[in-house]
């Protein structure tokens, strides 16, 4: 029973990190309708400037998460004023084409500034090692980012439905042209989001060091997991992609645990089953308009 | 004149080989003579071209976006290593045959997952289905030889008179007739009737239907063409270098896929063809220049053609070609790329 407990608490902690590490992706790709294959590579560059500042400058680790997200916003910031701006209309095999060498590029590029190896974030020594809740082992680490992945969420869901900036972006993607001549600066709210996606992205990829390997070829390796968090959850608000997260998070875990040898094949199968069943998402009205 | 015999006519005159047709294969068969010492990477071009062939008749004819081609590819190579390596079909051809079958049937089953959806759920699907066949390659290590991949392939004489030799020169000749004779068959089918029909889908398949062509039949069949196609591919692979491992199922393969059919260009045949031999040649140059980081210049290549255009880039490549056909024979140039982008 306890170990049931242990990996429903290691499911929910993936989960909710996938949930980061995709939520802007839900917004580009499902709100916005562009491939962007390249979201991991904001994650991955997140994860590395925070291990930098933490292993190499000596930052403690709290500092450095805002500053992952903030650098990782700023990267997403800039590439979308010069290059993804230019791609929002064309056909979704360019978007392909472009995402995917965006991710060709990085993932080179990191192997050639940090090395191929996979790399540790150092820890405080707090974070370190579990406790014992009534014979469950909860792990420090984990725990943390249930709470902070469960703040980012509610944040987001009351800026979402609650904020003037909020109302604006579902406009903005319910109907841009309406929208823009409503005198909404829609550019500005897709640049705005996409950034905020991109820097939600470097904070998951700083927390993800620790749980799911950081390594020159994460933006690859987990391209998939991001993705099916988005086409399964849907897109209708942000609580499709979350239980998306959440499923696949414990699914993933259990599947790991009970049945490890058939490794992510459960995983696919229960994707492609979904996704027949489902073209939209399990909790979406449609992906693509 | 009627509307029917105007556009059969139409599609005859398409169907005509040009001159340059010819010369092109010519000029692809008098390589082997050329550099007789460069047989594996030519070898390799071949095959490139015959899997990009494949991926050309759905992607560039019928519209369909897959980034999990290489799953096909896969399939075709496990089943002509594992058939050599059991001695179930000892002669090559025929274990081609039966490899592209197989993928082909896989095709088959997997297309109806693949037209059901938009793009993304495309996407999404296609490169499951390679995933998925990743991980049970991987879970199934006692068949498949798991990371270590099949070993020990011992490859029987072509038709029994030629044994492959280890400069590859069999290889080569192999392979260029299995793709010269594949890409006549493709030449026929997208100047068919059927292919005619297939364009009409990816320009409008509301209006395809509307006429009376059953689109989802059409793309069945295409997909399942196209699976047949990339299965001899990948037996080539296995055939011509007698190993089969579990990248033939990567990621990567699928995505330079798309990257080669982008350089050649979509929905001509020839894209596939002339993609394969500049890709293979960018590779060689990057591999040499910076050998751990080729993957950064093979990205920043697909970047840069996005963002210039595919179709102007094309248009800039046959500038001096048509140029030199205007002025030369006085007649009207080389059609560029026809084809609107698939989305």
């Amino acid at each position: 029973m306890t170990t049931l407990f242990t990996i429903l608490f290691d499911g929910v902690a993936y989960g909710m990190l996938l949930f980061v590490l995709a939520c802007g992706l839900a917004v580009t790709l499902g709100l916005m309708n562009f491939v962007n294959l390249a979201h991991g590579a904001f994650a991955m560059a997140g994860g590395y400037i925070c291990a930098v500042l933490v292993n190499n400058s000596g930052w403690p680790f709290f500092a450095a998460l805002p500053l992952a997200f903030v650098s990782a916003a700023l990267i997403g910031v800039v590439l979308e004023r010069t290059l993804y701006r230019h791609l929002y209309t064309r056909s979704h095999l360019d978007q392909v084409l472009f995402t995917i060498g965006l991710t060709f590029m990085s993932v080179a590029a990191v192997d050639y500034i940090m090395g191929s190896s996979r790399i540790f974030i150092k820890l405080p020594a707090a974070l370190e090692g579990q406790f014992d809740f009534f014979g469950v082992g909860i792990g420090r680490y984990r725990l943390m980012i249930i709470v902070i992945c469960g703040l980012l969420t509610v944040a987001l869901q009351l800026i979402l439905a609650k904020t003037r900036f909020g109302s604006r972006l579902r406009a903005a993607v319910d109907d841009p042209r309406a929208a823009s001549g409503l005198g909404i600066n829609v550019p500005q709210v897709f640049a705005f989001t996409f950034a905020f996606g991109c820097g939600l992205a470097g904070l998951g990829g700083a927390l993800s060091a620790e749980i799911l390997g950081l390594d020159p070829y994460f933006p690859l390796k987990f391209m998939i997991y991001f993705l099916i968090v988005v086409t399964v959850g849907g897109s209708s608000s942000i609580t499709g992609p979350f239980l998306a997260s959440l499923l696949l998070g414990i699914g993933d875990v259990a599947g790991k645990y009970y049945v490890p040898k058939m490794g992510p094949f459960v995983i696919y199968t229960i994707m492609i089953v979904i996704l027949i069943w489902r073209p939209n998402g399990l909790f979406g009205r449609t992906a693509a308009r | 004149m009627t509307a029917v015999s105007e556009v059969s006519s139409h599609a005859i005159s398409r169907a005509r080989w040009r001159p340059a047709e010819i010369a092109f294969w010519v000029l692809a068969a008098s390589c082997a003579f050329l550099f007789p010492s460069r047989y594996l990477i030519m070898t390799d071009i071949v095959r490139l071209a015959l899997f990009t062939l494949s991926l050309d008749l759905i992607l560039g004819y019928a519209g369909i976006v897959s980034l999990g081609h290489a799953a096909f590819f896969g399939v075709g190579a496990y089943s002509a290593g594992l058939l050599a390596l059991h001695g179930i079909i000892n002669e090559p051809v025929i274990a081609l045959i039966a490899a592209g079958l197989i993928a082909m049937a896989l095709g088959f089953l997997t297309s109806f997952l693949v037209i059901r959806g938009v793009d993304l759920t495309r996407l999404m699907v296609t490169l499951g289905i390679a995933l998925l066949l990743e991980a049970l390659a991987e879970r199934f290590s006692n068949i498949t030889g798991g990371t270590d991949g099949l070993q020990g392939i011992e490859m029987a004489p072509i038709l029994g008179l030629f044994p492959f030799d280890m400069f590859g020169k069999t290889g080569f000749f192999y392979s260029l007739t299995v793709l010269f004779l594949l890409f006549l068959l493709a030449r026929r089918i997208v100047n068919s009737p059927f292919g005619l029909s297939l364009r009409a889908i990816k320009n409008n398949p509301l209006r395809a239907s509307a006429i009376g062509v059953p689109v989802n039949r059409r793309l069945i069949a295409i997909y399942t063409v196209a699976a047949f196609y990339a299965g001899i591919a990948g037996a080539l692979f296995t055939q011509t270098t007698a190993l089969a491992s579990l990248d033939v199922f990567s990621f990567e393969r699928s995505a330079d896929l798309m990257l080669v059919l982008v350089i050649g260009g979509t929905g001509y045949l020839y894209g596939g063809l002339i993609g394969a031999v500049v890709f293979k040649m960018l590779q060689e140059l990057f591999q040499t220049l910076t050998p751990q980081y080729w993957m950064f210049w093979i990205g920043l290549v697909l970047v840069v053609i996005v963002l210039v255009g595919r179709e102007r880039i094309h248009r800039w490549v046959l500038w001096a070609p048509n140029l030199f056909i205007r002025q030369v024979f006085g007649r009207k140039a080389v059609v560029a790329v026809p084809g609107n982008d698939p989305s």
